[in-house]
């Protein structure tokens, strides 16, 4: 039986189950009489729909029904967009395509037999009869003058036009002294790869026409409020239940086609209806993440002064606006290009655009890598250009510390940090000078060192509801808790948010155990089940802790403030002099006069000696809406060697200072950094998703596209800075996108660095063994030609 | 994804599969690990009525010295070969191949018959047989033929091998004294399939190659010999500024069936192919002592 403490690296109690199998996870449920479902999609990227034959499907061994978008388009409408923008182009988005196909993979057809199989066979012989149409997968080329146009709501394919300024970085460039650097930076597509892949299982009751869907969803009670929404289901009529989820990384954080298609057809066919995503049919249907094309260019002098920013994005919607597509370019992105510095002057134009290609949305670290990849990588660039030390260019720039609100040049406030104790801290471990004198050494025994750094920040704790909903946020962004403490003193807690790999089993039960002295394991932690509790806004963003954490905080105080007043009643004892430690309530000099929690918990229960006034039972809920985002920050520091036969990087070193603020559980703490750099990694180095120019996708599978493999890892060395967060009464700030944010700029640093002395200044992500050779390859032959022009000048 | 539907038969002796491969010729595919076929089935590449599954049938897991050479089984697994003292000290490429390809999981149930079988463009065997020599049983429920490895590969994913067929065994030559032996790939980051693949056999007498056989793997539609890289080795001191040279010539085969998709261009393949030519040349020189 152990009480912990807040700080201590507990073992994630959801491991043994979910690692020994015991997990129970959407494809684990199995309801009596339940049906399969198969979907027919697109194998063009842009096509008219001329007719679909169903016939022979439906003469196919166990098929139960078919239906097209046009048989449904009634029942299903249209799936929801949740952040508005001003002028946002909302052409509509069924969730079954009629009349026009618009994505490699786009449903237009759905089959229902007795066995998956059956469904998938079936699905094989429904025929359909397509007019292919010219497509456009680029955002910037989908802008111009005759591209094909996807949406007549949307001319030229632009979705919107979004902007945020601050200062003015038109009249600080026309200072003679000021340089600017230009560079296009593009910020490859991602396809997302959580270890589950989604699925769904709805059943519909006919006697009471309820219907339930467990879904692999990051945002169950979203998927209900939108459901409802969408279908015209009401609300009370329907539960949603995320059982376990095996990951998400941001991808299922939407209101997706299959769960409006799965809810009706249940009710159509009577049954029980299952869908479980392919792998391959993931690659196309799960929204991916990034895709910008950014024309940037940062301005300063040659001291090392920057004095501004500017930023002219295409960023890649895909063919439909996924949930919170318009959210993710916008402000995750625009707000962020301050970075850590002063930078006085911020200019952004944002044009979200259609593009033949599956939609777009948040992936792990939303707007806030591509913001992060921006600004670092072009502050390392000016300080090439200006030949100076990357990390004395980001020394003389940087914000002061703070510990209670920075405003800063786009219009937010940072919450508090010390940016330059992240820097000195991870330079201390890093040795930089001993690292520049072996690079030198290496250079000349032929070797390609490079170091890369990154000193990012990014915006969490989502978020101050009306602030939120300002900027066009849909739904309030608040979080929710229910303690339960039952009459033996042991605790049910129900929690809105909706872990998916993040631990809270582990970290919630921690917080309670913490705060009010009871074992950790005699903490149940309830989610994901519509039916079970309250509303809550879910999981993304890192915010369970900052925002969910608070909550759950905020229903302790009260049970702590209940049980302190009966505990006081029945040891007729002032509550003054009453103390509450370690789960033992205790008069103050009377040494043997005590009580502890679980006795109190049971006297609530039995209810023979309340105080006047006050209710039986023990149970108390919080909403918990933040005043503040919160920050997180710090610097990474990577070693890359680059072999030069080949243009393979290999990553030889990794070092990480971040300020999370408070840290509930450390060793999760780390796991996520971990996870978090090695998903930087992999963008910096590997992964892009690839579409042909009509729209077909060249990276469909795990054969093609490039996961990072551990072997690419080398172990990472961890530290941190604390500045509490004023945001929220735990001081947390929030840890699950950090390392992806910070990883791919410090690696794309490094290589550049690495590579700087043969002339090299920018190259694209991923650093793939050819595109590095090439670079080294052209800049071996830039060199010959200028040689040989100043032979022949000479 | 889920495979369309099949008929499965898992017959316990050769006789019995080999009849089922003639009764349904055409219709029933050979399973062995399942590592290409099950992954084909599932995106629906490949459609068989019918598998014959080999993989419950006594003695086709075996590696054996006799005579001079070595006999391995055709369901011997990569691990199999891993970690086989006869191939670790007799074809040390062989044993380091196999420890190459893919992860574990892939190893434990891939094996050598299935690996030539199937003949990917990007597989590591073929060549490494190709490199050594030797020769590919196979068998019909009628009679036994020994295919020369020079003549088994034909094609992209194609062999000599007939559809009634079963490969059961793989013979290996005894090699020379003063031969060393190596295999050097750059992989695919996502498959971990070669890229390019250069396997390299050669024989060092007196300070000179007497024989050399190299050959190549991913960058073309088919493991191909390096017979132009093979010609300049052989005769001559294999000196850096020889080998190098040799190693310029390694794709010279494969020129007219170049590979080229989303993780290498030709140009790039050619110049990788370059590359690991001289690492393995090089190895092996040094193997031969
Ligand atoms: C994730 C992954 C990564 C991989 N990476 C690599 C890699 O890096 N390098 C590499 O070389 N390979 C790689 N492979 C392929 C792997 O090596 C396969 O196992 C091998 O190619 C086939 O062997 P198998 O025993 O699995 O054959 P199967 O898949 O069972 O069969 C393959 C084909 O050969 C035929 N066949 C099999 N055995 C016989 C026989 N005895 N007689 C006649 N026909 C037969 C089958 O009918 C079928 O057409 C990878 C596979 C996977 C799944």
């Amino acid at each position: 039986m152990a009480v912990t403490t807040f700080g201590e690296s507990v073992k994630r109690t959801e491991d043994p189950r979910l690692i020994t199998g015991r997990g129970k996870y959407v494809d684990d449920i199995r309801l009596s009489g339940m049906a399969h479902m198969a979907f027919v999609r697109s194998p063009y990227g842009h096509a008219n729909i001329k007719n679909i034959d169903t016939s022979a499907a439906l003469d196919s061994p166990g098929v139960i029904a078919v239906f097209t978008g046009a048989d449904l388009q009634e029942e299903l409408g249209g799936l929801p967009v949740g952040w508005m923008l001003p002028d946002l182009k909302q052409p509509p988005h069924p969730p079954l395509a009629f009349e026009t196909v618009r994505y490699l993979g786009d449903a237009v057809a759905v089959v229902v037999a007795d066995t998956a199989y059956q469904a998938t066979d079936a699905a094989g012989l429904v025929e359909v009869d397509y007019e292919v149409l010219p497509a456009v997968v680029n955002a910037e080329a989908a802008t111009k003058d005759g591209a094909p146009q996807l949406h007549q709501e949307a001319p030229n394919n632009v979705g919107f036009d979004w902007e945020v300024a601050g200062g003015d970085y038109a009249e600080a460039i026309k200072d003679p002294d000021v340089i600017v650097v230009k560079e296009r930076i593009v910020n490859q597509r991602l396809i997302p790869n959580s270890m589950e892949t989604r699925g769904v299982v709805a059943d519909y009751d006919a006697g009471k026409g309820n219907i339930t869907l467990y879904t692999s969803t990051q945002i169950p009670h979203l998927v209900k409020l939108l459901f409802s929404l969408v279908t015209g289901w009401p609300e009370q009529k329907v539960r949603v239940v995320a059982p376990d989820v095996g990951g998400g990384f941001g991808s299922k954080l939407y209101l997706y086609a299959e769960e409006v298609v799965a809810g009706i057809v249940a009710r159509q066919v009577k049954r029980p209806v299952k869908w479980i995503e392919s792998r391959s049919e993931a690659y196309v249907s799960t929204a991916h993440g990034r895709d910008h094309i950014c024309d940037a260019e940062i301005a300063g002098k040659k001291d090392g002064e920057i004095v501004g920013i500017k930023v002219n994005l295409y960023a890649n919607l895909g063919a439909y606006l996924s949930t919170f597509a318009p959210l993710i370019p916008t402000y995750l992105f625009g707000l962020m290009l301050g970075g850590v510095y002063k930078m006085p002057n911020v200019e952004c134009k944002v044009h979200g655009v259609f593009t033949n290609t599956t939609p777009v949305d948040a992936y792990r670290g939303a707007g806030r890598p591509e913001a992060a990849y921006l600004v670092e990588r072009m502050v390392s660039r000016f300080a090439q250009e200006i030949g100076r030390d990357p990390i004395a260019v980001r020394r003389k720039n940087m914000l002061a510390a703070h510990k209670n609100g920075r405003a800063v040049t786009t219009g937010v406030m940072y919450d508090s940090g010390d940016y330059k104790a992240n820097l000195n801290k991870a330079l201390e471990i890093f040795d930089y000078p001993a690292f520049r004198k072996e690079q030198r050494e290496a250079r000349r025994e032929g070797k390609l060192l490079g170091v890369g750094i990154s000193t990012y920040i990014e915006i969490c704790g989502m978020a101050p509801s009306a602030v939120a909903s300002s900027l066009g946020a849909g739904a309030g962004l608040w979080e929710s808790s229910n303690v339960r403490l039952h009459p033996t003193g042991k605790a049910t807690i129900y929690i809105g948010t909706s872990p998916h790999g993040q631990g809270h089993e582990t970290t919630m039960a921690q917080l309670v155990s913490s705060e009010i002295g009871i074992p950790i394991e005699d903490v149940e932690v309830l989610h994901g089940d519509t039916d079970q509790g309250q509303f809550g806004t879910g999981t993304f963003g890192s915010r369970s802790l900052a925002v969910g954490g608070a909550a759950l905080f905020n229903s302790l105080q009260k049970v702590k403030a209940k049980t302190h007043r009966l505990a006081s009643h029945l040891l007729e004892a002032d509550p003054k002099f009453v103390t509450f430690e370690n789960g033992t309530f205790s008069v103050e000099d009377i040494p043997d006069k005590t009580l502890t929690i679980q006795e109190v918990a049971g006297q609530a229960y039995a209810a023979a000696n309340l105080p006047p006034g006050m209710e039986p039972g023990l149970e108390e809920v919080s909403f918990f809406d933040p005043q503040n985002f919160a920050w997180p920050n710090g610097t990474h520091l990577c070693v890359v060697e680059i072999d030069p036969d080949s243009g393979q990087v290999k990553v030889q070193r990794y070092v990480a200072v971040d300020d999370f603020g408070n840290v509930l559980n450390p060793m999760i703490v780390d796991g996520m950094t971990h996870g978090g750099v090695a998903q930087g990694i992999g963008q910096a180095l590997s992964e892009q998703a690839v579409y042909s120019d009509d729209g077909q996708l060249l990276s469909g599978s795990l054969m093609d596209y490039a996961l990072p493999s551990a072997d690419m890892f080398p172990m990472m060395e961890l530290d941190r800075t604390v500045t509490p967060s004023p945001s929220n009464p735990i001081g947390v700030k929030g840890a699950g996108e950090a390392g992806t944010i910070a990883a791919s700029p410090a690696v794309m640093n490094a290589v550049i660095d690495a590579l700087a002395h043969l002339g090299v200044k920018h190259m694209d992500m991923p650093a793939t063994s050819e595109k590095v050779w090439r670079a080294i390859e052209d800049a071996k032959e830039a060199r010959r030609a200028a040689r040989s022009a100043a032979r022949a000048r000479g | 994804m889920v495979t369309s539907s099949f008929d499965y038969f898992a017959p316990t002796t050769l006789d019995e599969a080999t009849s089922l491969l003639s009764r349904y010729r055409g219709e029933a595919k050979v399973l062995a690990g399942g590592h290409s076929l099950i992954p084909m089935m599932k995106l629906r590449l490949a459609e068989p009525g019918i598998l014959v599954d080999i993989g419950q049938i006594d003695g086709l897991s075996y590696i054996r010295e006799d005579g001079d050479g070595v006999s391995i089984g055709s369901m011997t697994t990569y691990r199999e070969m891993a970690t086989s003292s006869v191939i670790q000290s007799r074809y040390p490429l062989l044993a380091d191949a196999s420890s190459k390809v893919a992860d574990l999981q892939v190893r434990n149930r891939g094996t050598i018959g299935g690996s030539l079988a199937h003949s990917d463009p990007a597989g590591d065997i073929p060549a490494v047989v190709l490199a050594i020599g030797g020769s590919v049983v196979a068998r019909t429920r009628r009679s036994s033929r020994e295919i020369a490895i020079d003549r088994f590969q034909v094609d992209l994913l194609t062999t000599a091998l007939h559809d009634n067929e079963i490969i059961t065994e793989i013979k290996l030559p005894s090699l020379a004294a003063g031969t060393g032996t190596a295999y050097s790939k750059f992989h695919n980051p996502a498959s971990h399939y070669a890229i390019t693949g250069v396997a390299a056999v050669v024989t060092i007498s007196g300070g000179v190659c007497t024989e050399a056989r190299v050959a190549v793997t991913g960058a073309g539609d088919k493991a191909t010999r390096a017979r132009r890289t093979e010609r300049i080795l052989r005769g001559k001191e294999l000196t850096p500024a020889v080998i190098r040279r040799a190693a310029e010539r390694a794709a010279a085969e494969v020129e007219d069936t170049l590979n080229e998709d989303i993780h290498a261009t030709a140009e790039y393949r050619v110049h990788m192919t370059q590359v690991h030519a001289v690492k393995a040349i090089e190895a092996a020189v040094a193997a031969a002592g």
